[in-house]
């Protein structure tokens, strides 16, 4: 395998993996906090097991999150030390800005995992919703920096040099602006949808069970409204797109001539030697009319760049159009949740619904890989569009196979892990927690952050 | 004064804060491996209290300093990175290992006999990690020249030498002297005070009698560090400083006044840290780039310093409100009269 493909599947691999877990604790921190508030207000124990459990879930997955964002800092330069050189002194102001906010986040966990009993309940509370803003501004922070390899700006090329760098209109590129809010309700709704899915399925054993209950309609509303609101972030992003980096347009939407009144295609396959999308389904005038809110406007296809600056069509469309479809699909669940919520005024009642909702939780996170990948795969095969190419950037260090198997099996290994403790935190429904409890684990209490107020079961 | 140097001086102030406090998370692993016999319950306990509220931010002290050198000093960085990709490499490891098992550790699951396991990757990975950074950091003080040879030449020998390997030894047993230090004030139980009170000593003999060895292996290895310490006044000085507060926190710790000796650790680790870096001044990676020329455009610094200025006001607030909390005895309260016992009962971690 060529050193250039190895760095860049690592890289990959890593974003990947890395991404998972940022998500989590970008949506997850947000969801323990309403939890909290609710218990506050109500004073219902089972708000309370739940954001403790939820507290659990989040301190384990930040840990992972951390290791693994911690590579990545690493990588950018183990990789592409090309790229860093030049592009340090531009984006480094974000990757500063967002080094503050891992502080935050780190710093607030800390305290409200391990502060239960020392901090009154507003201040454990404030700590909460510190730790969930922190998840943002780090998500907020990072897509601008990858909004400025998309879009970039703020600089000017003096022989092959940046001169001239403004680092703030860097930051506030086009692409990241309007990446960042497509991105942080991309992270509320895979979260949502993915924990309102595991407590459908315990619903669908369990009805009556208030917890579940409660985790599933706050999880539903958090997951929910995100989606409602993504296909129109992801359509404005999608101008933004259109106007500065059409090839990726074209690409995206399989468009290989310039047209006007194009269509939107569903599905088909892309044949690039007649170049030519195959088998699609044309809904007329559409695109356009979605891009320029105009049915004749013209977008340009991918015959208005060399063929050499094309990104691989094929992945790129085929991770754009799962996106697309995940988010329509989820679009609809939520919309169907809302309308159960105003005409039954329960959504934990219709078992047709919760089945819905479990086949549906894995989407976000399919959605946010695909996203991503049709994101990043797209702007190849430069790594800044129009100003450096990939090829450039990568580290001459040879026989980086090594580092990619090695990583591979890594990742491989920690999910695996990974996937086991998650099986057993959530495995244990609040009801059983006293039992496991007793089978004599020898761990320091002052360790584990347990779930107080064990719901009974009415059986 | 211009901003590259008061980056630079950001840069070495978050590498002092990491190896006090993340360092220092690493070390209490390395002790993990000792934990053997009788009291190695009480040992983790401690060692995971110790860590559990923590280390996650201590953590980022280090992400900090990757982000600040890329953005101040992009040449630095990439040097560094391109010549030391193995090290580095293996330093990352074993973060991800530490990482790993720790958070696993601490996942309230049953893992049963794995957990023995967990334990041994975790104490494993904590003796790899400082002994790699203290690797890198030897080849830099070495010298990365700006060779295009051959693979060997250019990404194994800078750093397959004696002098970096020293450093990394230096490193492990420096990172678990200061941790032995602060388990000491830490600890509740008193046979682990006197257990970890005799690390301490230990250790700090240890890092003595490596600190004249890594300076006598300098000579060759890394001839700017040599000169400096060796040949100027400041360099003498700061030796005998070095010294001083070393042999100091070891009379404290026999005396068993552990806070005065924690005060001291903290001073002798922060003066070898600081002389090693004003030993290389202006050079950040000898022998061409230095703070001067490999400083980024001024308006990048400019605005890096005031996003600095910032998040330290946000920073340090919530770093004393986190151990605070946490840390409430160990860090903030005094130091015992003749040691009674009794009031590190009351106090520290309930
Ligand atoms: C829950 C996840 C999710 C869902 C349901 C959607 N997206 Fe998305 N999308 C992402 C998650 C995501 C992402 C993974 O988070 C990306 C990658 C880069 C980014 O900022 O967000 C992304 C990128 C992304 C881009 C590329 C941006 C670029 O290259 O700069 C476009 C054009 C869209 N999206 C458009 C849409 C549309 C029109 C959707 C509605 C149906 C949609 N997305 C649903
Ligand atoms: C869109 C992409 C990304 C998002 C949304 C994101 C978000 C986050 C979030 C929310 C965290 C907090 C940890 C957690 O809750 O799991 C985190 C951790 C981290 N991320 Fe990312 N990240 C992204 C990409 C990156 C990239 C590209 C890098 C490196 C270059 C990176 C470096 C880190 C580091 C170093 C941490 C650890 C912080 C700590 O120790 O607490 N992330 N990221
Ligand atoms: C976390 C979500 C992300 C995912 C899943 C992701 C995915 C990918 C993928 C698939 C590639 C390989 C593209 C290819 O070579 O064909 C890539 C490359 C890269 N990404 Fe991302 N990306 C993410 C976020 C980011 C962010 C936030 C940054 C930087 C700030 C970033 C920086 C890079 C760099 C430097 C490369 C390597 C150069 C290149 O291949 O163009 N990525 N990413």
């Amino acid at each position: 395998m060529p050193d250039l493909l190895a760095a860049r599947s690592l890289m990959a691999m890593s974003l990947g993996f890395h991404i998972i877990f940022a998500v989590v604790g970008i949506g997850l921190p947000l969801m323990m906090v309403i939890a909290e508030w609710r218990w506050l207000r109500t004073g219902e124990e089972v708000y309370l097991t739940l954001t403790k459990r939820w507290a659990k879930g989040t301190a384990f997955l930040f840990a992972i999150g951390a290791i693994s964002g911690t590579v990545l800092s690493f990588q950018l330069g183990l990789l592409w030390p090309g790229f860093m050189a030049w592009a340090g002194p531009i984006i480094g102001l974000a990757f500063s800005l967002e080094g503050f906010a891992f502080f935050t986040e780190a710093i607030f966990l800390g305290l409200y995992l391990y502060g239960w009993r020392r901090l009154s309940p507003a201040a454990h509370l404030g700590a909460g919703i510190v730790v969930a803003v922190s998840g943002a501004a780090s998500a907020l922070f990072v897509v601008l920096a990858n909004g400025w390899m998309q879009t970039p700006r703020g600089f000017r090329i003096v022989d092959a040099q940046p001169t001239d760098i403004d680092p703030v209109a860097a930051m506030l590129n086009p692409s990241g602006l309007f990446q960042v809010p497509h991105m942080i309700l991309a992270a509320y709704a895979a979260t949502g949808f993915v924990v309102a899915g595991i407590h459908a399925f315990r619903l669908l054993r369990d009805p009556d069970n208030q917890f579940h209950q409660r985790a599933f309609v706050i999880a539903c509303v958090v997951g929910g409204v995100s989606a409602l609101f993504q296909p129109v972030s992801g359509d404005i992003l999608a101008n933004v797109v259109a106007k500065y980096q059409p090839a990726k347009l074209a690409a995206f939407e399989g468009q290989f001539s310039t047209e006007s009144g194009a269509p939107f295609r569903l599905g088909g396959i892309p044949d690039l030697e007649q170049g030519r999308l195959r088998y699609a389904i044309e809904i007329p005038y559409a695109l356009s009319l979605m891009l320029y809110l105009d049915p004749h406007a013209t977008v340009a296809g991918l015959d208005a760049v060399p063929r050499e600056e094309w990104p691989p069509v094929g992945v790129v469309r085929t991770a754009f159009q799962i996106m697309i479809l995940a988010g329509i699909w989820m679009a609809t669940v939520a919309l169907w949740g809302a309308w159960l919520w105003w005409r039954r005024g329960s959504i934990v009642r219709s078992r047709r619904f919760l089945q819905t909702m479990v086949v549906t939780a894995p989407l976000g996170f399919l959605a946010i890989e695909a996203g991503w990948t049709a994101t990043e795969v797209g702007r190849q095969p430069w790594i800044i569009t129009g100003v450096m190419r990939t090829a450039e950037a990568v580290t001459p260090m040879p026989g980086l196979i090594v580092p990619l198997m090695f990583f591979g099996v890594l990742y491989l290994f920690l999910a695996a892990v990974v996937a086991w403790v998650l099986f057993h935190q959530i495995g244990s429904s609040p009801r059983e927690e006293p039992l496991r409890r007793n089978r004599g684990e020898t761990r320091p209490k002052e360790l584990t952050v347990r779930a107080y107020g064990t719901e009974k079961k009415p059986e | 004064m211009n901003l590259e140097l008061i980056i630079a001086g950001a840069l070495l102030i978050a590498l002092t804060f990491y190896v006090l406090t993340g360092g220092a998370d690493y070390g209490a692993g390395v002790w993990h491996l000792f934990a053997r016999g009788a009291r190695s319950r009480a040992y983790r306990a401690l060692i995971d209290q110790a860590l559990a509220p923590i280390w996650e931010a201590n953590h980022v002290w280090l992400i900090f300093v990757l982000v600040l050198l890329f953005t101040a000093f992009p040449p630095a960085f990439t040097a560094i990175v391109t010549n030391l990709h193995i090290p580095l490499t293996f330093l990352l490891i074993g973060i991800v290992m530490r990482g790993a098992s720790l958070a696993f550790r601490y996942a309230d699951v049953p893992f049963g006999e794995l957990h023995t396991q967990w334990d041994r990757l975790f104490a494993l990975a904590s003796l790899l990690t400082p002994f790699w950074l203290g690797v890198a950091i030897g080849t830099i003080v070495g010298g990365l020249p700006a060779v295009s040879g051959n693979f060997v030449a250019t990404y194994i020998s800078p750093w397959l030498q004696v002098f970096p390997f020293l450093v990394g030894l230096f490193t492990v047993v420096l990172v678990s002297y200061v941790a032995a230090a602060y388990l000491a004030v830490e600890a509740v139980d008193e046979r682990l005070i006197e257990d970890f009170r005799w690390r301490a000593i230990a250790a700090g003999l240890a890092v003595l009698l490596l600190d004249e060895t890594v300076l006598l292996a300098s000579r060759n290895g890394a001839p700017i560090l040599w000169d400096a310490l060796t040949g100027t006044a400041w360099g003498a000085a700061v030796q005998f400083g070095t010294a001083t507060a070393g042999l100091a926190a070891i009379v404290c710790l026999w005396q068993k006044r552990f806070r005065w000796a924690r005060l001291c650790i903290v001073g002798q680790v922060t003066l070898t840290l600081w002389a090693w870096a004003f030993a290389q001044f202006p050079y950040l990676v000898p022998p061409q780039l230095t703070i001067y020329n490999a400083a980024a455009p001024t308006l990048t610094l400019q605005w890096l310093l005031l996003a600095l200025g910032v998040g330290a006001l946000l920073l340090f607030p919530s770093l004393y409100y986190l151990f605070r909390v946490f840390k409430q005895q160990a860090m903030f309260g005094h130091d015992d009269p003749p040691p009674s016992g009794e009031q590190r009962r009351k106090g520290g971690h309930t």
